[in-house]
């Protein structure tokens, strides 16, 4: 897969520290969950921000999508915790 | 027709519904979101990205035309910093069924609350925040 640029919102990006980044995921993430997964089992604090995987949600080029959605051929994908400012 | 506006602004909630009652339809049915906090809540960020937002509302809406026979809809959510008492959110339709502009606004207003992606964190005046999430 080529390089992914992800976006954090909410609390997931304080608790990141960072509005965003580029990735290399590994080929084997193919789905939002997948990718959700592979970040969790990364050190503090994305062992922290992700431990709740059912939780994040995520849209792929602007489209929210569901949790078993591709991420195949995307280029931006946004992570989110659940929404709603009502 | 279909009227998405996401802005930091405030807005006339008469005024949005005086456009929808110009399409001459039996029945306007409108709602207004407003900031509620607790007391040591001084303000609220909304957070939001512009073309998550957009798409989101977008798709909200479509959902809401094809479920009921709609003349008109009107969504409008606010970001930035809101104090509390002030306006955060409005949703209107018009429809030439009662039944079916009470339906559909119910429909908006439901999804708008979790569907529409916006974070929400509440901020207190010694300076902590917290994260409201469902």
């Amino acid at each position: 897969m080529a390089f992914l640029d992800l976006l954090y919102f909410g609390s997931l990006r304080e608790t990141l520290g960072k509005d965003g980044e580029r990735v290399d995921p590994p080929s084997h993430v193919l789905t939002i969950e997948d990718l959700v997964a592979w970040l969790g089992e990364r050190d503090e604090p994305y062992r922290s921000a992700f431990g709740a995987p059912s939780r994040i949600g995520g849209a792929v080029e602007g489209e929210r999508v569901g949790n078993r959605d591709s991420i195949f051929g995307a280029r931006e994908v946004a992570l989110f915790p659940p929404p709603g400012a009502l | 027709m279909i009227d998405i506006r996401i802005q930091a602004g405030d807005f006339d909630p008469g005024r949005q519904l005086g456009r929808l009652e110009e399409l001459g339809r039996a029945a306007v049915s409108g709602f207004v979101a407003m900031v509620e906090a607790a007391e040591d809540v001084t303000e609220i960020l909304v957070e939001h990205h512009p073309v998550l937002a957009k798409n989101a509302l977008r798709r909200i809406a479509e959902e809401t035309e094809r479920n009921w026979p709609l003349a008109g809809i009107i969504l409008i959510h606010r970001h930035g910093r809101l104090r509390r008492g002030e306006r955060l959110a409005f949703a209107a339709v018009a429809a030439s069924d009662p039944r079916h502009a009470l339906d559909g606004c119910c429909f908006l207003v439901d999804a708008l609350r979790s569907r529409a992606l916006f974070w929400r964190k509440e901020l207190a005046a010694d300076g902590s925040g917290r994260w409201m999430e469902p």
